[in-house]
């Protein structure tokens, strides 16, 4: 995604620009905006009551970490986006942007998802925690803890996405094994290659002994 | 990602008005786990997702005597999760479970899966197995369609304008019946199946015979494969070895793979022997102790 729109701070993008003879171009369309002109069928309701955003910027507002955050995004932008680029949430990290290595990873309602592959408007009354709730008043999460116990991160990119996998895992089954732990992994990626160290953290996060 | 619209529908009825409205210029969006990647890289170019997860029915799972509903978005943590499902559904357990990591199950449907239509989508072999059916909803109502005859080519399937995937419906296991699901990916997890079996077979009273199979394949033809006939082979017999490698042989033969980069078209035949072998030891195991 390198469109212009995934970021605010990108000034006006040429569609904008196309439509500023309209009022389109920085009003905000709210829940109620504009609507598809379908034909209604026979004993279906007319397509044109069904709320419809976009494709300019919609009014949504998030719950991240426990605090409402209120912004306005195109739907087109990912939630991944809207926290970096709108919300100033950065702990989650853009790698791939496609799904495939856990970088992003953030909790909705408890499940950890790539935030790279939803819209930040789906998101909407959702509970959303990224690696910023692991530290409260400057103590860390026990994950993050070990990881630094443990020196498990070298440039560290990858280590938002997997604390909060870790975390989810823990917070489902707080008697998970290593395992269990490790099953919970597969979608992340650490390119430096730090697993043995995560391994480390992950047994003592699991109080086993780690056999060499 | 290009501009898009986006709707979030509460009803069936006002998704369907939506979908039919726009045609192929809307897409369902359901976990988006396929969607977005594919609306991002410019291979799908759409106007409108139609975000199908507040419609309470569409994520919702419902197990009884008669067998088990889910409803096309439901994502498949919840699935595996399930424990009515755990217990009585363990061939579509093991699709649901080996579908991406957690992140994608957290989100991936088997509705998404169907939809896609991919020839190597892994719930999709795991569902032909289990006689499932799916549940479409369109402007005309609603229609009900075996899950083997849904895609029709990659890509493809058999939803028409203004249709979309309710739910899929399988009918409870009979008693003394096994199912599984296995892949064969050069990886441990997360890569796309180079060749998938999907099984289920009921035994007799006395748990000897087998009075009834299904076999599923995936990624060995444009679209996933019922095999009756090797199923068919099965049936009346003990399934001892000889049973076995009949019915190893007839699902080979059906099969009609392509060569690609995950695998030579021959390797994939031979993979569909060991899979339909080890896949089918697993089902009956599960049918034995059942
Ligand atoms: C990292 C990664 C790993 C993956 N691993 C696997 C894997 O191991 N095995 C596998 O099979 N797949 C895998 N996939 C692909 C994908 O996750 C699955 O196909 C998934 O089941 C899609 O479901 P979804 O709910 O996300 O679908 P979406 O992306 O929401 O939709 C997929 C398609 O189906 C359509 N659609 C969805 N629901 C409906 C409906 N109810 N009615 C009509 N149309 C509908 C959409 O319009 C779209 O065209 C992987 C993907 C990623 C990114
Ligand atoms: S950035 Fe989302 S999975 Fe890689
Ligand atoms: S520490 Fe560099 S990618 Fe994991």
């Amino acid at each position: 995604m390198s469109s212009s729109k995934d970021s605010p701070k990108s000034g006006l993008s040429r569609r904008d620009f196309l439509r500023a003879g309209g009022a389109a171009a920085t009003s905000v369309t709210g829940l109620a905006g504009a609507t598809l002109e379908t034909q209604a069928q026979p004993g279906q309701p007319p397509a044109s009551h069904i709320p419809v955003l976009g494709p300019g910027p919609a009014k949504i507002s998030l719950n991240v970490n426990g605090r409402e955050m209120s912004t306005a995004v195109e739907p087109r932008v990912t939630l991944l986006d809207a926290l970096r680029n709108y919300l100033d949430v950065t702990g989650c990290k853009r790698v791939c942007d496609r799904g495939t290595c856990g970088a992003c990873t953030v909790m909705l309602e408890g499940k950890p998802v790539y935030s790279c592959s939803m819209l930040a408007v789906e998101a909407q009354g959702k509970a959303i925690r990224t690696a910023e709730s692991l530290v409260d008043g400057g103590k860390l999460d026990p994950v993050p803890e070990k990881f630094v116990q443990f020196d498990a991160q070298q440039c560290g990119f990858c280590t938002p996405g997997f604390v909060v996998a870790m975390r989810a895992v823990l917070d489902r089954n707080p008697k998970a094994t290593p395992e269990d732990v490790e099953q919970g992994l597969q979608g992340n990626i650490c390119r430096c290659g730090t697993y043995e160290q995560m391994r480390d953290a992950i047994y003592s996060l699991c109080n086993r002994p780690r056999r060499s | 990602m290009k501009d898009i619209d986006y709707a979030a529908p509460k009803t069936l009825a006002e998704a369907v008005a939506l979908l039919d409205g726009k045609g192929d210029r809307a897409r369902v969006l359901a976990g988006g786990t396929d969607l977005i990647v594919q609306v991002r890289e410019g291979r799908r170019d759409i106007d409108v997702m139609v975000d199908v997860k507040r419609i309470p029915d569409l994520t919702r799972l419902t197990v009884d005597a008669n067998g088990l509903r889910i409803g096309a978005a439901t994502p498949c943590c919840d699935i595996y999760e399930h424990p009515e499902v755990k217990k009585s559904y363990p061939g579509l357990v093991d699709a649901a479970f080996l579908i991406g990591g957690i992140q994608i199950q957290s989100r991936a449907s088997l509705g998404g899966n169907l939809c896609n239509s991919s020839p190597a989508g892994d719930a999709i072999p795991a569902l032909i197995a289990l006689g499932a059916v799916c549940v479409i909803a369109g402007p005309k109502g609603e229609r009900e369609l075996p899950v083997e005859s849904f895609c029709v080519s990659p890509g493809r399937n058999a939803l028409a304008r203004g249709e979309l995937l309710a739910a899929i419906k399988i009918s409870a296991p009979r008693t003394g019946s096994g199912a599984a699901y296995l892949r064969f990916i050069p990886r441990n997890e997360m890569d796309i199946a180079v060749v998938g079996v999907g099984v289920s077979v009921v035994l007799d009273a006395a748990k000897s015979k087998v009075v009834a199979a299904r076999i599923g394949l995936g990624a060995v033809a444009p679209t996933p494969l019922l095999v009756k006939d090797a199923a068919d082979a099965l049936v009346g017999t003990t399934a001892d070895d000889a049973a076995v490698e009949n019915a190893a042989s007839l699902a080979q033969a059906a099969a009609k793979p392509i060569s690609d980069m995950r695998g030579d078209a021959d390797y994939r035949k031979h993979l569909v022997a060991v899979l339909v072998k080890r896949t089918l030891a697993i089902a009956l195991e599960r049918a034995r102790k059942s």
